[in-house]
Order: C-alpha cells, then sequence, then structure tokens
C-alpha cells in the first residue's frame, strides 16, 4: 500500500525530461498518468528513486491533424480522446477502445502514451496501434526517432524504447473514409484486462475485403498483429470458410498466459471468438 | 526523504503542507488536512472509495501523490454541501432512495455522481452504472444508488422525480 | 372531539413505527463524510503497526533477523514471537476451540502469515521497517488440497498438537484432522438408501470465498500504564466478546478493559473474531505506553482474515419414483486452513450445516463433516449467512435439481411435491431442528405466477429447440431455489460463544420529557440498526422513533451481547428491545391508572395512550407518563422509566424465500447473463421494507459474486492467487443484474414480534439460484452438475466438454 522513498522531478519540456532520464537512468521513471506505474509502486513491485514528472511539458499535450496523420500528444488522456469529435469522425476505433479501458476516474488520468508505451501486455492500445500501423514519436539524448508499432514490443515490459527514451506522440494515418471497425474485448468484468481482445480495421469494395488489419490484445507476451489472418481475408467476402481459416491463423500466433482469466487453451479460443465478432461488426460498419 | 511543498485548494480553502514526495494523495487528505471522509478500500486501484474532484475530473486520490496535485482544486465529500449549508441532492438523494449502508463507499460514489452529473445531467439507467463503474459497493448491491442519483439528477433539473416502478 | 383531533391511524403514522419505510437515521453523517470509522481516529502519541509477513506457504523458521528494521529511524519496536512469549501471548485461542500462532512461532503455515510486528512513528516509516526483516526460511512440503489432507504421508500442518488424539470437539484421526461431527440418524438414513427406487450422489464443492467487507479490518489499542485500562477501538462485529476474551488472554481485569467499535463499513462476518493485527497492537501498546493504530490492506485482508465455504460435500439424495424424497446423506470434507479459527457456537464444530434437509419433509438424514488442517489462512466464517448455512442450502438446493432432472420433473413440480406443508408446522427436521413457522407453498406459487414460470419453460424449450438446430449460440437456463435458513443464535441450551450464552439484550431509558435512549448488545455494520430499533420502540411504546437514540458497540454502556452476524439481531436484540419495552409499558400503565384514578385493568392502549376503557376522553399519553415518572410516582413505586431485557431465544428463527431466476449463456465465450431476478422472501414481521429491501438487494449482490467468480484460489505451492481486487471478484454497477423484490409475511410464533431477519436470506439462497440456472441451461444435453463459480473459462470448458464447440 505504501510505495518506497523517490526524489521528484517536474520538467516543463520534453528536453528536461529526457535529460533527467538520463541522467538518473535505471534508477528513474516517467510518469503521465500514473495509474500504472504508482499501482505497481505501492505493491513495492517498482522501486525508482526518481520520478520525472511529465505532467507539466507543454509539448506532450494536444491532438492535431498532420497532412494525413493524426498526431496526438503522448499525455493525451483518455478522456480527451474519448471527447475529441475529430477522432470520433475520423479514426473511431480509438473512442470505441478507450471506453473498454478500466473506469472513469482511469481515463480521466491515464494517457495514450503510458497505455502504448510500457509494454504491459494487458494495455488495449498497443494492439489498435498495430492494427492502424502507428508510428511513435520517441525522444531521447540522442534525438527524435520514428518507431513503428509493428515493431515496438518485443517483450512483457520490454519495447525498443532505449534506456532515457520517452513516447512524445503517437501518429497514426487516417484510415480511409467509409472504414469498417471494431475492438471486441472479452473480460470477467468491466474494468478488466482482456480475457482476449481482438482489433479490426477493414475496408470492402464490391462485397470483398479491400484491405484488412488485425491486432490481438492479451494473448502473448506483446500485443499481436495477425498479418497472416488478414491476409487470408482480404479478397474475400468474410464468408465462413475464409473467417475460419483467418481465425485459425490468428489462434496459431497466440500463447497466453494462464491467469484467474482462464487457462491458456481457452484464452486461445477466446481470441479467435473475439476476432469473428470484431470482423462481424466491422463489416457492418464499414460502407460497401 | 526531503520533504516538499505543496499547495492547493481544497473545499475552496487554499492549503499549504509539507509532504514527502511519496506521499499519497489520500493520506495527505485525511490525515494531514483531517478530511476523512475519502476512505481506503483496497491497495489496486480498484475500489473507488477514495475518489474526489480534482480540477473537474473523478481521481482516485490513492494512485495519486500530493505532490502531482500541486496547485489543484480538489473537492471532497466535506465540500459537497451547497453554500447556504443545505445537503447537495446527491446527498439528499442518497438519504431518500437508500443509497448507502454502511457508508464506507459513499464519499467517493456521491463525489463521482457529481462529475457525471456535470458531464450528462440526464443519464439513462445503463450510463449511472457505466458512470460509477469504478466504484465498488459491497451492501446496497447499486440499484438505490442508481434510483438516488436519478434524484439528484432531477432535482438538479428542476424536474419532479418519478421513481421507476419496480 | 373537534375535526382537528387526530385518528388513531394518523396517530400511528406519525410515529414512524414498524411497518414504514422510516428513512435512516445514520445517513446524515455518511452522506457527509463524518461517519467515524476506525481509520479516522488519531489520538496522542499514536504510532502504527504493520506486519512482516510469510512468503511461503509451509516452512520452518530458522531466523527472524530485526537489527535493519528496528534500525530504521522513528521505528519505536519490532515485536515476534519471542516478545509476544514472554507475556503469554505468542499463541492465542480461537473461539472454535483450536489455538493459533499470534506470530510465527517456529514454523510459518500459510502465505503471508504474520511474522513481527512493526511499531513506528508514522505508516510509511511502520511500511518501510517491515520490508527490512530478515527471515530465513526452511521449506517444507505443501499441502492445499483438503482431500489430500488426511492421507497416510500428507505433511504434517500441526506440529503443536500432532500427537494428541483429542480435540476440542472429539477424536482426531488423523494428525491433520480437526473434528468429525454428525447429526441425524444414519441407521435409518442408511435403510432408506438400500430401499429406494432412485438415488443421485454428487460431489458438490463450495469453494473458498472471502466476505471482503469494504472497510478492510482494523483497530487503535490505547494502554494506560497509569491506571492499567486498556481502550480497544476496533471494526467488532461482537465487541463484548472481544472484551471477554482479550481480558481472558490479556489477564487484564475485565472492568479495565473498554471496547469500543464506531462505525463499520461493512462487516458480512470478516469482523467477528480475533486477529493477530488486535493481539499485536494490544501488546504494543503495553510495551511502547502509547496507542497504536493497526490497518490491513486489501491483499493482506484477503489472504489472512477469516475466509468462508470450502466444503466439499458428497450429497446423496434418496427417492421413491414418483418423486417423494425418503433419505438425504451427506459427507464433507472441511477445509479449515491452518487453524481451526471458525466462528461457530462452540457446540457446534461445522455450525449448523444439519439445515441441510432444507425446505423439505425429509423422512430421514444423516450428515457427517471432517474437518481438516491444510496450509491455508484460518478460518472460517459465516459469510453473510448463519453458520455454515449456505453450504447447507446450496447442497440440497442443488441436489434437488439433480434429482429433479434424473425423474425428468420439473424443478418447481418436485419441490413443491416435497416442500413441508403449512399444516406441518412447527416442523421437526430429520436432523432435530423445530422449524418455527412456514407457509412455503403459497410463496412458491407466488414465485411461480409472477414470473409467469410456465411461459419460461416454454420458452426455454423452444429455444434450446433452436440451439439444435444450430439457429443460436445461446442457452436459456432458468434456477429455482426455495431456502429455510436458520438465524437468530441462539437458545443457550444449543448456543454459547467460548461459554457464553448467545442471548441478547436491549436497555432503554425514558427521560422526563419523553424521548429515550436505547443501548444493545448488537452491532451494526450497516444494517440501520439506529433507524430499525427505534421503529421497534416507537411502535411498542408510542413514542416517535425519531425521540428514541439507538446506542451500540461502546463495551462500557452497552448492555452485553453477543453481537451482529448470522442475522441474530432482529431475532434477539429485536425481542429483547420488544420485552423491554413491555416492561416500560407495564410500569406506564400502573402509573396511568395511578394517575386517571382506575384499576389497572380498566385501561386499554391506544397508540401512544393509555385510556379508559368506554371512556376515551380520558387518556394519558407515554409522554405524560414518562413526566410523571419522574414527577410523582404511585407510592411504593420507584421513580424513573427504564427497563433492561436479556432475551434467551426459545428457538432459532427460520426465515425462508423462493427465487427464480433466468440466464442466458453464451457457449462460445461462457459468458453469463442474468435476464432476470426475482425474490420473494418471507422474514415474518417486517419492519422497515426500504432497509429490508436494501438488504435483499446487497445479498444477492454479494450472492451474484460468489457464483459467478468469486474463489480464494491457491496453486500447488500454497500461493493465493487472488488476493486483491484486480483477481477478486467484486461486481461494478455494470455487472450487477437488476433485482426484484417480493415477500410473504408468516410471522414467527415464539418472538414477541413475529421478525424473523432478513439480512443474509438473500446470501443463502441467491447462491444456488444463480447455480441451479447455470446448470439448468445445460441440463438438456446430459449435464448434472457443473461447479462454481460459473466465471467465464468453467463455463466455457464445461460446454467443451459436451461437445459445443466442434
Amino acid at each position: 500500500m505504501i510505495p518506497g522513498a523517490f526524489a521528484y522531478h517536474r520538467p516543463s519540456s520534453v528536453k528536461e525530461a529526457v535529460g533527467l532520464l538520463s541522467q538518473f537512468g535505471d534508477d528513474a521513471r516517467a510518469i503521465a498518468g500514473g495509474h500504472s506505474l504508482i499501482p505497481m509502486m505501492k505493491l513495492r513491485l517498482a522501486a525508482p528513486g526518481h520520478l520525472v514528472d511529465l505532467a507539466g511539458v507543454a509539448d506532450l499535450k494536444g491532438i492535431r491533424e498532420d497532412s494525413r496523420d493524426i498526431v496526438i500528444g503522448a499525455t493525451t488522456t483518455q478522456h480527451e480522446l474519448i471527447g475529441s469529435d475529430l477522432l470520433a469522425k475520423k479514426i473511431p476505433i480509438l473512442r470505441e477502445t478507450s471506453l473498454l479501458i478500466a473506469d472513469p476516474q482511469v481515463r480521466y488520468v491515464g494517457t495514450l502514451g503510458g497505455n502504448v508505451a510500457n509494454g504491459d501486455p494487458g494495455n488495449d492500445m498497443p494492439a489498435v496501434m498495430m492494427c492502424l500501423n502507428a508510428t511513435y514519436h520517441a525522444v531521447g539524448k540522442s534525438g527524435e526517432r520514428r518507431i513503428a508499432a509493428r515493431e515496438f514490443y518485443q517483450g512483457a515490459y520490454f519495447t525498443a524504447l532505449e534506456p532515457g527514451e520517452i513516447v512524445t506522440a503517437i501518429r497514426i494515418p487516417v484510415p480511409a473514409a467509409g472504414h469498417g471497425h471494431a475492438y471486441e474485448k472479452l473480460k470477467r468484468k468491466i474494468g478488466d484486462y482482456a480475457t482476449a481482445a481482438a482489433a479490426v480495421v477493414l475496408t470492402m469494395s464490391g462485397g470483398k475485403v479491400a484491405s484488412c488489419s488485425i491486432g490481438l490484445t492479451n494473448v502473448a507476451e506483446t500485443p499481436l498483429w495477425a498479418e497472416e489472418a488478414a491476409r487470408i481475408l482480404t479478397g474475400s467476402t468474410l464468408d465462413a470458410a475464409s473467417v475460419k481459416k483467418a481465425v485459425a491463423a490468428a489462434e496459431a500466433i497466440t500463447s497466453p498466459a494462464s491467469d484467474a482469466r482462464g487457462p491458456a487453451t481457452y484464452r486461445t479460443k477466446m481470441a479467435g471468438v473475439m476476432l469473428a465478432r470484431a470482423l462481424a461488426n466491422a463489416k457492418a460498419r464499414a460502407g460497401a | 526523504m526531503a520533504k516538499s511543498q505543496v499547495s492547493m485548494t481544497v473545499n475552496g480553502k487554499k492549503v499549504e503542507e509539507l509532504v514527502e514526495p511519496r506521499t499519497l494523495l489520500i493520506h495527505f487528505l485525511r490525515e494531514q488536512l483531517r478530511l476523512t471522509g475519502p476512505h481506503i478500500g483496497c491497495d489496486t486501484s480498484h475500489c473507488g472509495a477514495c475518489t474526489v474532484d480534482l480540477d473537474g475530473k473523478s481521481v482516485k486520490s490513492c494512485t495519486v501523490f500530493a505532490v502531482q496535485a500541486n496547485g489543484a482544486d480538489i473537492r471532497t465529500i466535506e465540500g459537497m454541501a451547497n453554500a447556504d449549508g443545505t445537503l447537495h441532492a446527491l446527498q439528499e438523494g442518497f438519504r431518500e432512495m437508500h443509497g448507502l449502508q454502511c457508508g464506507f463507499c459513499t464519499p467517493g460514489m456521491i463525489v463521482r455522481a457529481y462529475r457525471m452529473l456535470q458531464e450528462n445531467s440526464n443519464p439513462t439507467e445503463e450510463e449511472i452504472r457505466f458512470g460509477i463503474s469504478g466504484n465498488l459497493c459491497r451492501c446496497t448491491g447499486y440499484q438505490n444508488i442508481v434510483k438516488a442519483i436519478q434524484y439528484a439528477a432531477a432535482k438538479l433539473s428542476g424536474v419532479p422525480f418519478q421513481e421507476a416502478a419496480e | 372531539m373537534s375535526d382537528q383531533t387526530p385518528t388513531s391511524a394518523e396517530r400511528a403514522e406519525k410515529l414512524q413505527g414498524m411497518g414504514c419505510k422510516r428513512k435512516r437515521v445514520e445517513d446524515v453523517r455518511f452522506v457527509q463524510g463524518k461517519g467515524t470509522y476506525i481509520d479516522d481516529l488519531k489520538l496522542p502519541g499514536m504510532l502504527y503497526g504493520d506486519f512482516t509477513r510469510s512468503s511461503h506457504a509451509h516452512a520452518r523458521v530458522k531466523k527472524i533477523d530485526t537489527t535493519k528494521a528496528a534500525a530504521v529511524p522513528g521505528v519505536v519496536a519490532v515485536i515476534t514471537a519471542e516478545t509476544l512469549k514472554t507475556v503469554n501471548l505468542a499463541w492465542m485461542p480461537t473461539l472454535a476451540g483450536d489455538v493459533q500462532m499470534v506470530l510465527a512461532d517456529g514454523k510459518v503455515l500459510f502465505q503471508n502469515q504474520e511474522i513481527a510486528f512493526v511499531i513506528a512513528e508514522d505508516r510509511y516509516t511502520a511500511a518501510d521497517a517491515a520490508e527490512l526483516v530478515e527471515v530465513e526460511y526452511e521449506a517444507l512440503p505443501v499441502n492445499v488440497d483438503p482431500l489430500k489432507a488426511m492421507a497416510k504421508d500428507a505433511p504434517v500442518i500441526r506440529e503443536d498438537i500432532k500427537d494428541k488424539t483429542e480435540g476440542a470437539h472429539g477424536k482426531r484421526n488423523h494428525y491433520n484432522h480437526v473434528f468429525n461431527w454428525q447429526a441425524g440418524n444414519k441407521a435409518a438414513t442408511d435403510a432408506a438408501f438400500a430401499k429406494a427406487d432412485v438415488t443421485i450422489n454428487e460431489f458438490i464443492v463450495y469453494p473458498r470465498v472471502h466476505p471482503c467487507p469494504l472497510e478492510t479490518c482494523q483497530c487503535v489499542a490505547s494502554f494506560d500504564k497509569v491506571t492499567s485500562e486498556l481502550t480497544l477501538y476496533g471494526t467488532f462485529q461482537a465487541p463484548h466478546v472481544i472484551r471477554t476474551v482479550g481480558s481472558l488472554i490479556s489477564k487484564i481485569p475485565e472492568h479495565k478493559i473498554h471496547v469500543i467499535a464506531p462505525d463499520i463499513g461493512g462487516g458480512f462476518g470478516n469482523k467477528v473474531g480475533a486477529y493477530s493485527g488486535y493481539i499485536c497492537s494490544i501488546v504494543a501498546s503495553i510495551v511502547t505506553g502509547r496507542p497504536v493504530k493497526w490497518t490491513e490492506d486489501r491483499i493482506e485482508n484477503l489472504s489472512t482474515t477469516a475466509f468462508a465455504r470450502d466444503f466439499h460435500m458428497q450429497t446423496e439424495i434418496a427417492c421413491t419414483k414418483d418423486g417423494k424424497v425418503t433419505g438425504l446423506r451427506c459427507y464433507t470434507i472441511a477445509d479449515h486452513g491452518a487453524f481451526d479459527a471458525c466462528a461457530n457456537a462452540s457446540k457446534w464444530p461445522a455450525g449448523l450445516f444439519s439445515i441441510i434437509t432444507g425446505s423439505y419433509d425429509f423422512p430421514a438424514a444423516h450428515v457427517s463433516v471432517d474437518g481438516v488442517y491444510t496450509n491455508k489462512a484460518p478460518g472460517g466464517v459465516a459469510y453473510r449467512c448463519s453458520f455454515r448455512v449456505t453450504e447447507a442450502a446450496y447442497a440440497i438446493e442443488r441436489a434437488m435439481d439433480i434429482m429433479a432432472q434424473k425423474l425428468k420433473m420439473d424443478p418447481v413440480e418436485f419441490r413443491m411435491k416435497n416442500l413441508i406443508r403449512r399444516e406441518q408446522f412447527p416442523y421437526t427436521s430429520a436432523t432435530g431442528w423445530q422449524y418455527d413457522s412456514g407457509d412455503y407453498h403459497t410463496a412458491m406459487t407466488k414465485a411461480v405466477e409472477t414470473v409467469n414460470y410456465k411461459k419460461l419453460r416454454e420458452e426455454q424449450k423452444a429455444r434450446q429447440a433452436a440451439f439444435k438446430r444450430g439457429e443460436t449460440r445461446e442457452l436459456m437456463g432458468i434456477g429455482v431455489a426455495f431456502f429455510t435458513e436458520i438465524v437468530g443464535a441462539g437458545p443457550s441450551r444449543n448456543c454459547d460463544i467460548l461459554g457464553i450464552a448467545m442471548f441478547d439484550s436491549a436497555e432503554i431509558r425514558i427521560h422526563p420529557t419523553g424521548t429515550g435512549i436505547c443501548r444493545l448488545g448488537t452491532k451494526s455494520q450497516g444494517q440501520g440498526h439506529e433507524t430499525t430499533y427505534a421503529q421497534i420502540i416507537a411502535t411498542e411504546l408510542g413514542l416517535p422513533a425519531d425521540s428514541i437514540s439507538v446506542e451500540e458497540g461502546n463495551t462500557d454502556t452497552a448492555p452485553y451481547g453477543l453481537g451482529t452476524y448470522g442475522s441474530r439481531s432482529t431475532p434477539v436484540s429485536g425481542a429483547a428491545t420488544a420485552m423491554a419495552c413491555r416492561k416500560i409499558k407495564a410500569k406506564a400503565q400502573m402509573i396511568a391508572a395511578y394517575m386517571l384514578e382506575v384499576h389497572d385493568d380498566d385501561l386499554e392502549w391506544d397508540v401512544d395512550r393509555f385510556r379508559v376503557k368506554g371512556n376515551p376522553e380520558r387518556f394519558k399519553t407515554m409522554t405524560e407518563l414518562a413526566w410523571a415518572a419522574y414527577h410523582e410516582v404511585p407510592p411504593g413505586m420507584e421513580p424513573g422509566l427504564e427497563a433492561v431485557n436479556y432475551y434467551d431465544p426459545p428457538n432459532f428463527t427460520f426465515p425462508f424465500g423462493a427465487y427464480i431466476c433466468v440466464v442466458d449463456v453464451d457457449v462460445d465465450t461462457g459468458t453469463t447473463k442474468i435476464r432476470r431476478f426475482y425474490a420473494l422472501d418471507d422474514c415474518g414481521t417486517r419492519i422497515n421494507p426500504m432497509i429490508i429491501e436494501g438488504q435483499v438487494h446487497g445479498g444477492l449482490t454479494e450472492a451474484f459474486g460468489i457464483a459467478m467468480g468469486q474463489e480464494i484460489h491457491y496453486d500447488d505451492d500454497g500461493n493465493v492467487t487472488t488476493a486483491s481486487l484486480m483477481d477478486y471478484f467484486l461486481p461494478t454497477a455494470v455487472e450487477t443484474p437488476h433485482w426484484e423484490t417480493d415477500w410473504t409475511t408468516t410471522p414467527s410464533p415464539h418472538h414477541p414480534i413475529g421478525a424473523k431477519g432478513v439480512g443474509e436470506s438473500p446470501n443463502v439462497g441467491g447462491v444456488p439460484c444463480f447455480s441451479n440456472a447455470v446448470n439448468d441451461a445445460f441440463g438438456f444435453l446430459g449435464s448434472t452438475h457443473i461447479q462454481m463459480p460459473h466465471d467465464n473459462w468453467r463455463t466455457w470448458t464445461a460446454a467443451d466438454k459436451l461437445g459445443l464447440h466442434q
């Protein structure tokens, strides 16, 4: 219940934040909403000697259009995502997913950057980002670089971020107008991490799938981009046989943990069921 | 660890105190400001008994450090009564509709419902249940809490309250 | 009489007495955040205690090094078993006649068991220091399977009693055996089974769960070195018991111990017994001379304080071929964890489990329970039920459904055929309980008609056919439960806690100006006693409920009582309240007769006054009589107007109910949606319908949690895997179904106001209703019993085993 002691820093710029993280190295953690890190600190599963609070860095806020992309500041909260008319119109899967994360209080404070960057396999946004082919802007000692979401996740709590780097923004190419989307999340109760979840973004043309992208949540040590399953469906009418093949391909890349949500075999099957339901919902929402 | 000074406005009053960086906001409110309305019911940020209103957001004060709340405007259950001292419509509604039994979840529940009604003044039952999904109750089964919030919503909007038939 | 004279009915309404939806008195402070819970207390000089706990489930403790912990600035002391031994408190007696380690004494027997208690100036320092106590373990083999506890080579859990062949409840057959307890008639039951047309035999498990009130267990102990007096504030459902037990084990004289239970944030049985935290805080306060506060966090609460259930019940019913039950047999293994800290009345190591014949007329029954030790947390308690009654109700309601299925009879029809009939009351069951009153067929009929049960079964048939045709992947289930609960412990011939008979009390004092105060030996943790006891008094004495303040929880001022759990407050203290009122009323009647210059018998009672028979304009109100009691009483009479009653109930009370629920199971995910839940409760006389409804909502919600997902789970190494609210299922407002409540009223003939108690009935009846519904969904496919909890993956696995995912 009581965290260990630490020194608190509140930089007002990205440069200052990165400087502090470099200075204190492994002993420092960045904190945004804090609703992943602070619970861990209270259980003493994390005990950083320095916390670098990003809440005062104005540059990490904001949702803006940039050519064909939308760029979302890393400390944008789930509540702000949900309330954004721009996102509701252009990338509706974000709002759908956000409403399935945790509870109202956590959503007021929890950030998109936190959800995508800490490598927790239970977080919902990473699979959605992989599905959307998002790119993360990262800034560290050696400057800024961009990392594709599909290449970002390496293991449980293990990402492509270098020590001292923070994600400053998330860049998402706007899906085609008339796309279909769905985030289907099976959970024990509202607010829980997924037993299994599937993100689907697709476009239809003449009754056939013109493009398809699939992400899977919490059924492996990292979020999964189900490339093969999506390839199987492209060009199909989402007929039962194709869906069945795609589900099998998706199940094949899962390796979920057995926990109180269920044994691994069950969770693999549920990934498949969530995928099938997400495909049906996405199709229903898509333009012809 | 050296203490730092924080200042914030709590229930309309400016406060200045020394805290350790690791002092949780819930402990700051309860132990240093002696506002024992918000309660602690868990250690994993699930139960919501510690909910306060911070800069216009419902926040679990057990998952915020006091230093993060420096400069904030905070409202707890102790600040919910109307300016003239009468009970807020929510406080009245919880009593009228038997929305509490042991009272432990009640401060967090009322403060959360307050913000919810600020953002949605006429919520459906489904919206209410979703809106309080971050607040656990072990006594009431939530049904009368929903009614209490509906009562308050009606009163705040100036419409007569119609209790749903069973 | 002028037109403005209020009628009897108007006067009665003004009193806000029994039967009305009086708004709660306690709400005024709670909605303002002005309740006083233990963690709100701050005494001058107060210190904070925190535990170092075992990471192992079973290990020798070779060494405990407290040096680093003691050296942390702000740490005042670190206590281990060695410290406690100097005051003979390293072990404490349990309510079940066992002994329990307060701090690890050479061994730890369950994960998170208390090893050391750190006392510091503030809770943050205490937490830091608790991490620095160094413990050297030698791991021992672990057993968390109660079915393996009495195997020949099972690990010895209790070395302290290893060679004892006698326990508190009789012979021990094995070093991990706690007791064997039996009830009923074995010979008659075996005979019934031998000649039965049809039998069923099912292994029914009620998993380990935990009451999990929103406020955890906590205390502040303050020992005054000058006066040698101990003041102990705590989350105590039974404050007087804590005082007496505290005195016996600490040797502080009982009159020098002041126990105060202020507002409690939910109990549900979790706060009945004494925990290490209380003992260590008391010792710490004695040692330091300062108050010491202990508050446990949620993980500590779920993993170390008293669990509930963990009953493994081999259940059998014998029946004629046309559906008349002839015998019931149940052999149970009860997992008590490392110490039997069960909070039962002392003669009942398996509580009132023999209520297992339930609402049905079994001519013969026999139950046998073997308690065993395992490497799990000690206990258990009655989590929102009477002692072991949920276990019994679950077994019988599941078994009745299983038998109905075998007979190809509808579960309601089968029950109707076997429910005890109204004319059989008072009814003596095959295990010796005398049920006070009941009208079961009326209740069942009302339930069935209200939900249009026949139509639901028709709908189900149609959906089953659709499922078989592949048109739907949902299965509809209808759950039925008709429970009888035994509450109101209890008659002194049956019930005592460590020798103290389980009466309860009410002391009422009316002041000169006609208001008054009532103090009782019970202790509310949310049940609304400040509101409801005053309603009883209002009706009995004709004084407005608002004129009566109600106090509980301070052992200096409250008359002795055994506390609130097992729905006993209304049956026992409610009776004491009525009896005390009647003493006051009798005295008031004599004063009235004196003032009106008539004989006592010439007076009749009318709502709030005594009036002269045949001459109603001549009357004295209770308010006037109160003044008279202090002003001028009849010669020879003592002044004042008060009475105390210690009520030894002649019997338990037997509330009952008929619950019906409808579920829809998604076969492909295992998710169950609760479509409808109807609960009809009969608790006898209904004191406050609003509060009753709230209790039913709350109990049903706890039942929903238990049936659909709660479990305190251990892996094979004894690690408790569900110890936080991440995994221990507490439903939110989103999952919790809408509850429909209804009632019938069959007063208890032996209770002064006919009331039976209701707080726990919904947990007793709710769990089997949900479980029967899920089982019923799969029944037509040949499934006979799916174990609780019915969480998604288990339900899906059951569907998978039935081949539904081809």
